[in-house]
């Protein structure tokens, strides 16, 4: 995801790196100008122990963006990983419904605050629900229209279809919303300082603590529904055996267009934190970040719920690591390597089921 | 966005109507939610940096019209085309006439391809659409061997298209190499990179496949547009030299082809060559793929394809097969990038998405997996009709994934039709895209 403020902060933080090692150890350039002026410590041993932290807080700074990263790209993941368990595709549109999502998070916020509404939470229950109910209408259009048809077909015409379909979206904002970057000022302020050690300072800001609360909300429900009711048993039943499930008086057809009403739910949220986050959407974003959700489901072994979960954070902390220690410009291909490497090692995901090659 | 599709056939007409028309009203809701937002407001960064939004209901009001009469349209089309699987028995006399037609279509379509510079010697258009289709048959060719004969599904084959293109680009421009050596060299260069890629999805079945080789597809991408000091980042590289006539450059000079030959020079002279350059390179593809058929190798491929278990059992060294249909693949893929640098003139990352890998892909899925004759006539669909729609640029990509979801729904097993097997036991199955699973075939 390029040009969004956390990269380019990054980018800066990394710069100073390259230009002065020791001083700039994870902080800003003009705290290493203001070094010489801060109360000495006796002796050296202090000195380096302050580095240390500085370290260490830098590090706890990077772990906490990356935290926030990996929620929304797990988030999406869930999304693939359920489609393909349960109907066995790659539902290549889904990092474009996530897009979808964030427009129309941005449109309805839009629209509340040119009504007069400032009460911020009301405002963004409304939008989240909002962009959730049209988001996951767009998932069961999508599957009716473009893989409902194709369900018996063979494997790969599925697969293209959904390429199609990601076209399609990707085009229809294109044309409808316009192909410029759409920025929001910042919707939620201010933050708590966690640590301040040797002039670097961890910060924590509201909204990384929405996004991580409202992500452990929904992963619990979501675990819920899938374990305890009549729905997640089908969907379970269905992952198992189809044939087996329709015969036992499961509606499969129902059950798959509620995987993937659920599905787009989720990545409308992970589009309204996206928003929130980095105050951005366009219409390409769904691509990037799509690939590297799949790249999450699959890192964490696809078809697993939590190995998605496990997934995106793995993915968002590698990125974030790799922009702040390495290089920004790197960072994708960063993700795309690990995974190429952990799949060498591991070629069904960290959590994944091995299949059993049947003759 | 025709909403609810299937549901239960109503006997009498009046019922009928009742249905037809409740499922569009349906349809039409749907459309008027979907769209709510996305059409009816319009949002926009105004002067001041501030997003500002206007409402546009006319647009909004014709779209949910469109779909609710579309909708309706399409459900009586349905009605009058009876269920999809009633079997339509095509009368003797005309099925023998389409067998020989079938049979005729590659030498005439070849006949015609090598006329067209002579017939329309004076429309650069059309000599320049009949190059890029050219170049998307040959790419359509390459990719055919690693999905349509090994079974593997590659969805970053535009990485070697890239890797070709490159290479010759560099090697041109900074030490001043020829075409004609850097084009084996380009080919080299992609195979070896193919090889690369090979390596880690040895092991790797199925989705992963696909991710893994999407993944490496975008990494080149990425590694291009970074490493600006060699490649020339986002700006690409240009000043890429034109092919000549084995060291003849075809330019209006005195050592120029046109001098030596005593005709007037036309800047056509140099697009008639590109498009016999293109038209020998594709061919050449298509002749190795037909004879490797017939060597062990690539009866290999295709027993992979068929069943890697049974391959292990046999002694087939999986290994080396797989490696060796991803470097020939990705070689025929370097020339073609070689190729397009070469014509282009000008090189960069754009030229190298995703979406060229995925209209390669449709092109050979839409060829009937394997058929060579499908896939030049896919490629020929594909990129006239995208050629169509030149005028509507900003809906280019729509048409495109509109078209691929249709093409799916109603010819999953592409346009053309199947090929049997180079050679088979008893009995001759049918190949389609089924056996592209995974690499496991």
């Amino acid at each position: 995801m390029a040009g969004t403020r956390l990269t380019k902060m990054t980018a800066v933080q990394a710069a100073c790196e390259a230009l002065d090692p020791v001083a700039a150890a994870g902080s800003h350039c003009y705290k290493s100008l203001a070094a010489p002026f801060l109360p000495q410590g006796p002796g050296v041993s202090v000195v380096r122990q302050r580095q240390r932290m500085d370290y260490i807080a830098y590090f706890a700074q990077q772990l906490i963006n990356g935290l926030v990263l990996g929620s929304i790209y797990g988030l999406i993941a869930i999304g693939y990983t359920m489609v393909y368990g349960i109907v066995g595709m790659i539902n290549f549109a889904h990092g474009d419904i996530f897009m979808i999502g964030g427009f129309i998070a941005l449109i309805s916020f839009l629209i509340l605050v040119s009504i007069g509404l400032t009460a911020i939470p009301v405002i963004l229950l409304i939008v989240l629900l909002v962009s959730m109910a049209i988001t996951a209408l767009y998932g069961w259009t999508i599957e009716r229209i473009a893989y409902r048809p194709l369900r018996h077909s063979f494997r790969l015409a599925p697969m293209l279809s959904a390429i199609g379909m990601s076209f399609v979206l990707i085009n229809f904002s294109q044309v409808s919303q316009g192909a410029r970057v759409k920025p929001v000022p910042p919707i939620i302020t201010g933050g708590y300082t966690l640590l301040e050690r040797g002039g670097f300072v961890v910060r924590l800001s509201n909204v990384q603590i929405i996004v991580v609360i409202t992500t452990i909300i929904l992963l619990a429900l979501f675990t819920w529904l899938v374990a305890r009711t009549r729905l997640g048993r089908d969907m379970r039943a269905c992952e198992q055996d189809q044939t087996m499930a329709a015969l036992l008086g499961v509606d499969v057809d129902r059950t798959i267009s509620m995987t993937f009403v659920i599905g787009a739910a989720l990545a409308a949220v992970a589009g309204m934190m996206y928003l929130l986050y980095y105050g951005l959407v366009d219409f390409f974003m769904g691509f990037v970040a799509g690939i590297k959700a799949f790249t999450a489901a699959v890192l964490g072994g696809i078809g697993s719920l939590p190995g998605a979960m496990l997934g995106g954070l793995l993915i968002g902390l590698i990125e974030t690591l790799w922009s702040a220690y390495f290089s920004v410009e790197y960072k994708d291909v960063a993700a795309f390597s690990i995974l190429i490497i952990v799949l060498i090692f591991l070629p069904t995901g960290l959590l994944g089921r091995p299949e059993v090659e049947k003759v | 966005m025709t909403g609810p599709a299937s549901g239960p056939v109503p006997n009498s007409r009046a019922a009928g109507a009742a249905f037809i028309f409740k499922k569009s009203l349906i349809s039409a809701l749907v459309a008027l939610v979907l769209f709510s937002l996305m059409i009816g407001i319009r949002t926009e960064a105004g002067s001041t940096g501030q997003l500002i939004y206007w409402t546009r209901l006319p647009e909004l009001a014709t779209m949910v019209l469109t779909v609710f009469f579309g909708s309706i349209v399409i459900e009586l089309l349905r009605q009058w085309w009876g269920p999809v699987t009633t079997i339509r028995i095509v009368p003797k006399p005309i099925a023998r006439g389409l067998a020989v037609a079938r049979r005729g279509v590659a030498p005439v379509l070849l006949i015609f391809t090598f006329l067209v510079p002579v017939i329309f010697y004076n429309q650069r258009y059309i000599l320049d659409l009949g190059i890029l289709v050219l170049t998307y048959v040959m790419l359509g060719w390459g990719l055919n061997v690693v999905v349509g004969l090994a079974g593997l599904l590659d969805l970053g084959y535009v990485a070697f298209y890239a890797v070709g293109a490159y290479s010759y680009a560099l090697l041109a421009t900074n030490f001043g190499l020829s075409f004609w050596i850097c084009l084996p060299l380009a080919g080299i260069l992609a195979a070896l990179w193919g090889v690369m890629l090979g390596f880690p999805v040895l092991r790797l079945r199925g989705d992963y496949l696909a991710i893994v080789t999407l993944a490496f597809g975008e990494i080149i991408r990425l590694v291009i547009i970074n490493w600006q000091s060699l490649t020339g980042g986002p700006n690409g590289v240009s000043g890429i030299p034109r092919p000549s006539l084995f060291g003849i450059p075809l330019t209006p000079g005195d050592d120029g082809l046109a001098a030596r030959l005593g005709i007037e020079f036309s800047p056509t002279h140099r697009i008639v060559f590109l498009f016999y350059l293109i038209l020998a390179l594709a061919l050449l593809t298509n002749w190795v793929t037909i004879r490797l058929r017939r060597l062990p190798i690539g009866r290999a491929w295709e027993a992979l394809r068929e069943d890697e278990v049974a391959c292990r059992a046999l002694g087939i060294n999986t290994t080396t097969t797989k490696l060796t249909a991803f470097a020939t693949g990705a070689m025929f893929g370097g020339f073609a990038g070689a190729f397009f640098a070469t014509r282009q003139g000008f090189i960069s990352p754009e030229s190298f998405t995703f979406q060229e890998s995925a209209l390669v892909l449709a092109i050979v899925v839409l060829g009937g997996m394997g058929s060579q004759l499908g896939v030049a006539l896919a490629a020929l669909a594909m990129i006239g009709g995208f050629e169509l729609f030149r005028g509507f640029d900003q809906y280019r990509m729509l048409v495109f994934g509109i078209a691929m979801v249709l093409l799916m729904i109603w010819r999953p097993r592409g346009l053309i039709g199947h090929r049997a097997p180079t050679i088979f036991l008893r009995h001759s199955q049918a190949i389609s895209s089924d056996l592209v699973k995974e690499g496991a075939g």
